[in-house]
């Protein structure tokens, strides 16, 4: 028997639907294969890393805390993927974003005033896209390759963090630890929830709504959606491919750096050495799993923040490290990427060998 | 600087530039045959913590060695499931890979954290090692050095000498040709994966068992990537994988010696040399585009399915 | 030697080959005829191991036989000289062909093989030259090389002609000639008649997958061998009226030049011409000579330096886009459908939205598309050019070739453009369609359209052109009315004669006489 892959005439609709509901299924069922073999009970396992998040009020407000920056770096990161511009830095954008937002609180405290917040917020989204643009201007100018350059400049902009919190930003009231000032009331996002969560999280659903609306219904989306799917038809449609380059760079960019001021303008309050687990490289996950929409973006976000809570979750009540999250977070794309194979091509199998025809026997056909 | 420093020095950078090596010309085999894998740093992080735990489980470093290779040619079996058996998406595999690969070791590695290592053994030549100069910086190394020269020439033998070489090259410069004329595209697609993930594994391994001496979470800290850049500043030619795997061997000893000498520069602009450096290499190549546009294999990234 | 017994292929529901069986004997050229579209390539995919059939028999030299791949294929003495050629662009001609052979043969040893074949059969070759850097017809004699040095009883050769002037083709003929001398069989795939009736002793004819007639082709008509080819049902071309008004110039192109974009692309050398309202001009060309590099600069998609190095409508318009050129009356076809002209997943729809939207404001308000009007421009286009699809509005790609250029040109031309330029109009398009893109490029040119025609098509160049002239590695020689010249003389140009071998871009006037040595030689096909 052999597996083999044919070609869809029409990509199939109900695939794409199905494709993302069956990865994380495969995820659950590997899931549960990897806590039986750390020892632990995997339905326990399984409750507690994946549902029992939603159960409680406050750990459900943190999955939608910690969804926040992830459904806004993702819904950047799908235009830029739309568009077959493979920008893997947005940790480093994140992270410059939260920086150039950080400014104000930092350098400028005796500034106060309801004014603060919102330039904090265009700050972040002005140095994320500056630092998007970089790896957007050596790919137009010189042809260098985005995947890498956009992430040698994660490393570039995390030493660059834990160089400003250690010595020029290091709070000077502090005792010597890393971190800079606590951000005063009017640089903090105003509180929705109980506990952390803020009006970021409402931004994050707008953007991936206005995103979406952009894609699917402008011409100019049409045009991203064009420069991805088929390169020379878009430069035929008239959009220049250099110019959706810098676009698609320098919002995803720009989203990310906003992701990165709201979340130490948020839950954090300050700069640290270390203010993102990963969120950047998950937000590429989510993309994926959300198929590459802005709204399926936002469901995809939530699903991966379960993973973070109910990592921090399973660890304390049946003692599984949350390192686990990270290996969860690779299956579950891994098992995307394989599902959404199944969109655009049938898998058949079939008989290595075919039959035999009438009217000749083997020996002969081997002659 | 006296001579004993020199040596010492450039010792050190053939340590810095041996993982990189391992791991590039893997690679350059793998974009050869027309695949872009960029799981490269994943399947090096599991090679350096299966080394790590198989090296202290048996007492043996070359036990190490070889449970490296074996775990990452099967991160690197998961890959090639995805782009070539369901023509994924090889860019976004190769993420998922990485991923896959740096949360599966922190997993795994959370036992051996602060544990001692096994070191891979240096292999003395009797008498000549003493020598001076020579000794020290040609016959005083462990076997993951010298395999690193080994399988370089290997590769460049293989690729420009022999018949399966020239497949694989032929593979990479047109799938669709290759399949006409009846060559098996995947399956050599599928070897030259495998080999890729095998020499991942021995940079991995030789990150935990020689050059560090015990597993730090994240140790590989993008060298998986830059490789993947040197293999663009070859442009796909195994023995300027060597040059450029030297060169960048020397950008990260700079900055210990930098610091060691005292320079009033703060470490993390030192620490970010390296990926500074990639980045200005990259543009240098990448500007002469004709040059790019002539070596790169021109299948390299497009999925191939047979329409049977 | 090679007897085929109802052999069927199906794809899903189509079934590209319908029990077919076809004789073929030793010494002998065998035509399989047939529009693009009837089953060939399948059929003869199966022959060589790169296909199994779902049901029939194959017997070669008496026996029955099975081929798993084309590698048993050649082993058991059959070779093939593909249609879109199954070369490497970056290996030398000696690797190429080495790939071809059993593996024991060191690569020296090929490539002196290789200068005594070639030399053998007249078709010169450097065994040390790269692959990317040959001309179609030069990739050709790789080609039948590589399928020579295997020794093949024999040879299947895929519409062989379709990359080479008359005159290479005439040469390529004594070749095959040579080979029938020898012994060998050979299966030519074609659809074009008359070579088939010069050079083949029988011939297979099929339609929709299946065998409907077979024949000896010398003393068949040519018309009775179309007949059979396309079914009946298509019309002539109405030939446009000479009475029709030749306006102003619509495009006037002034030395344009270029520099080559990548290794393998070809440089446009002081390029001058123009295009009036009213006429159809035609480029003919071997594949590979600058005819994309053309298109992108009158298209827009490649940029001048100089705006009045074109002049749109009497306007200089070098240095703008696309839709701007859109905008001014220009329409245009690109050569490649899927994927240049149509985005091959998008719907229907998206890609009227594709190229519609720049010069239609109703089209979008304030930067949204509206869907609706693509929606009914969509149904206009399909109804007004019979544009058969499986559903109101499917992917592209889904459709046949011949639909979707119907679609694409009926996208463009439903705009009433001014001025039309069209790549290849019928390239891979069934006949029915061809004779219905033809006439709708005639009536518009009768209707005041300056319509730009570059194909590698003679004959339809000599069916519908008003003027013709002949691009070659990036130069174009003037053009001639279509009443003052020949094949001929189109085809010697084809190879290069009559353009000077140097790079100054000047142009020996053209020779009206076919029988004079041409100055500074070219490339001519030598045989």
């Amino acid at each position: 028997m052999q597996l083999q892959l044919e070609h869809r005439v029409t990509p199939s609709f109900r695939m794409m639907l199905l494709s993302p509901l069956i990865a994380v299924g495969l995820t659950l069922a590997t899931g549960a294969i990897i806590f039986a073999s750390l020892g632990k009970d995997p339905l326990a396992g399984l409750y507690f890393f994946f549902f029992e998040p939603l159960t409680v009020w406050w750990s459900f407000e943190e999955v939608l805390v910690k969804m926040t920056p992830l459904a806004l770096i993702a819904a950047g990161l799908t235009i830029c993927f739309l568009a077959n511009v493979w920008n893997i830095g947005a940790e480093g954008q994140f992270i410059f974003g939260a920086i150039i937002g950080a400014i104000l609180p930092v350098l400028f405290p005796e500034l106060q005033g309801y004014y603060v917040l919102p330039i904090m917020l265009l700050m972040g989204f002005l140095g994320g896209m500056a630092y998007g643009l970089v790896p957007a201007l050596f790919k137009v100018r010189f042809g260098a390759n985005e995947i890498l350059t956009s992430l040698m400049l994660v490393y570039v902009a995390e030493l660059f963090l834990d160089w400003l919190v250690r010595g020029p930003w290091r709070n000077p009231g502090g005792l010597n630890f890393p971190e800079t000032r606590q951000f005063h009331e009017f640089a903090s996002m105003p509180i929705i929830g109980d506990d952390r969560l803020n009006i970021g999280f409402l931004i994050a659903v707008a953007v991936s709504i206005l995103l979406f609306v952009f894609l699917t219904r402008t011409f100019s989306g049409f045009g991203v959606r064009l420069s991805g799917n088929a390169p020379k038809a878009a430069k035929f449609a008239g959009f220049d491919r250099n110019k959706t380059t810098y676009f698609v760079l320098g919002l995803s960019g720009a989203l990310a750096g906003l992701a990165g001021i709201i979340e130490v303008a948020g839950p954090i309050d300050q700069l640290r050495p270390a203010i993102s687990p990963g969120y950047g490289f998950t937000a590429i996950i989510v993309a994926f799993l959300g198929r590459l929409n802005p709204i399926g973006t936002l469901v995809a976000a939530f699903v991966l923040s379960i993973t973070y809570i109910g990592g921090e979750s399973a660890q304390i009540t049946i003692g599984v490290t949350d390192k686990i999250t990270r290996v969860f977070q690779g299956i579950l794309l891994f098992y995307v990427l394989a599902c959404d194979t199944l969109i655009v091509y049938r898998l058949r199998l079939r008989r290595a060998t075919p039959p035999a025809m009438d009217g000749s026997n083997p020996q002969e056909a081997s002659s | 600087m006296t001579p004993e420093i020199i040596v010492a020095v450039t010792v050190t950078i053939m340590t810095a530039a041996t993982p990189l090596l391992l791991a590039a010309i893997g690679e350059l085999v793998v974009e050869r045959s027309g695949v872009l894998n960029l799981g490269v740093e994943g399947m090096m992080i599991i090679g350096a913590i299966a080394g790590f735990a198989g090296a202290l489980s048996s007492g043996s470093a070359y036990i190490g060695i070889l449970a490296a290779m074996i775990a990452a040619m099967a991160l690197a079996s998961l890959f090639a499931l995805l782009v070539l058996a369901m023509a994924a998406n090889q860019v976004a595999t190769g993420l998922s890979i990485t991923l896959l690969g740096l949360g599966l070791s922190g997993l795994i590695g959370q036992a051996y954290i602060g544990q001692p290592g096994v070191q891979l053994p240096k292999l003395d030549v009797p008498g000549l090692s003493d020598l001076p100069i020579v000794g020290p910086l040609l016959l005083s190394h462990d076997i993951l050095l010298y395999a690193s020269f080994a399988i370089t020439a290997g590769v460049f033998w293989f690729l420009f000498k022999t018949r399966a070489g020239l497949i694989l090259r032929a593979v990479g410069d047109n799938h669709s040709s290759a399949h006409a004329i009846g060559y098996p595209v995947l399956l050599v697609r599928f070897l030259a994966i495998l080999f890729g993930g095998a020499c991942a594994g021995l940079a991995g391994a030789y990150l935990s068992l020689s050059y560090t001496l015990q597993w730090v979470e994240g140790m590989s800290a993008g060298r998986g990537w830059i490789a993947l850049a040197l293999v663009v500043f070859a442009s796909w030619r195994p023995f300027r994988v060597v040059a450029g795997a030297y060169l960048f061997g020397a950008v990260l000893i700079l900055q210990f010696h930098a610091q060691a000498a005292g320079v009033q520069i703060p470490s993390q602009f030192l620490s970010a040399l390296p990926y500074v450096a990639t980045i200005l290499v990259l543009i240098l190549i990448s500007r002469n585009r004709k040059l790019v546009q002539m070596n790169t294999p021109a299948c390299l990234g497009q999925p191939f399915v047979a329409d049977k | 030697m090679l007897s085929l017994s109802g052999i069927t292929k199906r794809f899903g529901t189509l079934a590209a080959n319908d029990a077919i069986s076809l004789e073929v004997s030793k010494g002998e050229i065998h035509a399989l005829l047939g529009e693009n579209g009837a089953g060939k390539s399948t059929l003869v995919k199966i022959l060589y191991g790169a296909l199994a059939p779902d049901e029939g028999e194959i017997r070669w030299k008496g026996k029955s036989v099975r081929f798993a791949n084309p590698a048993a294929a050649r082993a058991a003495g059959i070779g093939m000289v593909f249609q879109h050629f199954s070369l490497f662009d970056a290996l030398t001609v000696a690797e190429n062909v080495a790939l071809a052979l059993p593996g024991d043969r060191k690569l020296s040893d090929i490539a002196k093989t290789l200068a005594d074949v070639s030399k053998q059969y007249g078709l010169p070759l450097d065994p040390q030259a790269q692959i990317g850097d040959l001309s179609a017809g030069e990739r050709q004699r790789v080609e039948i090389i590589r399928c020579l040095l295997a020794n093949p009883e024999l040879i299947i050769m895929d519409e062989p002609t379709s990359v080479l002037t008359p005159q290479e083709a005439d040469a390529l003929f004594e070749t095959l000639r040579k080979l029938r001398a020898e012994g060998r069989s050979i299966l030519y795939i074609s659809h074009k008649l008359e070579e088939v009736r010069a050079l083949c002793e029988s011939a297979t004819i099929l339609r929709h997958g299946k065998v409907v007639g077979t024949c000896d082709p010398r003393e068949t008509s040519k018309a009775d061998l179309a007949a059979m080819m396309v079914g009946a049902g298509v019309a002539d071309i109405r030939a446009a009226t000479d009475d029709r008004a030749i306006g102003e110039r619509a495009l006037v192109v002034n030395g344009l030049s270029t520099q080559p974009a990548s290794p393998f692309a070809t440089a446009l050398k002081d390029i001058s011409f123009a295009v009036r309202h009213g006429t159809i001009s035609a480029i003919a060309g071997i594949a590979g000579n600058g005819q994309s590099e053309l298109f992108a600069c009158l298209s827009g998609e490649t940029l001048m330096q100089d705006a009045s190095t074109i002049l749109l409508f009497g306007q200089p318009a070098g240095t703008t886009g696309i839709n701007e050129r859109r905008r001014a009356g220009a329409a245009f076809v690109s050569e490649e459908r899927l994927g240049h002209g149509a985005a091959p997943t998008l719907s229907l729809t998206d890609n009227v939205v594709l190229t519609r939207t720049a010069a239609d404001p109703e089209m979008t308000t304030r930067g949204f598309v509206r869907r609706s009007r693509a929606r009914s421009i969509r149904e206009t286009i399909c109804e007004a050019f019979d544009v058969r699809r499986g559903s109101p509005d499917p992917a592209a790609g889904s459709l046949s070739g011949g639909n979707l250029q119907k679609f694409i040109v009926g996208r463009e031309i439903g705009r009433v453009p001014d001025l039309i330029i069209i790549d290849q109009p019928t390239w891979g398009v069934d006949a029915g369609a061809a004779q219905n893109i033809r006439q709708t490029l005639i009536d518009s040119a009768e209707n005041g359209t300056a319509i730009l025609v570059i194909s590698q098509d003679l004959d339809e160049i000599f069916e519908i052109a008003d003027e013709i002239a002949v691009l070659f590695e990036g130069r174009l020689s003037p053009f001639v009315p279509v009443k003052d010249t020949n094949r001929e003389q189109i085809g010697l140009l084809m190879g290069g004669e009559g353009f000077e071998p140097s790079n100054t871009g000047q142009l020996n006037p053209l020779n009206t006489d076919a029988n004079e040595p041409a100055a500074g030689g070219g490339h001519a096909a030598s045989a």
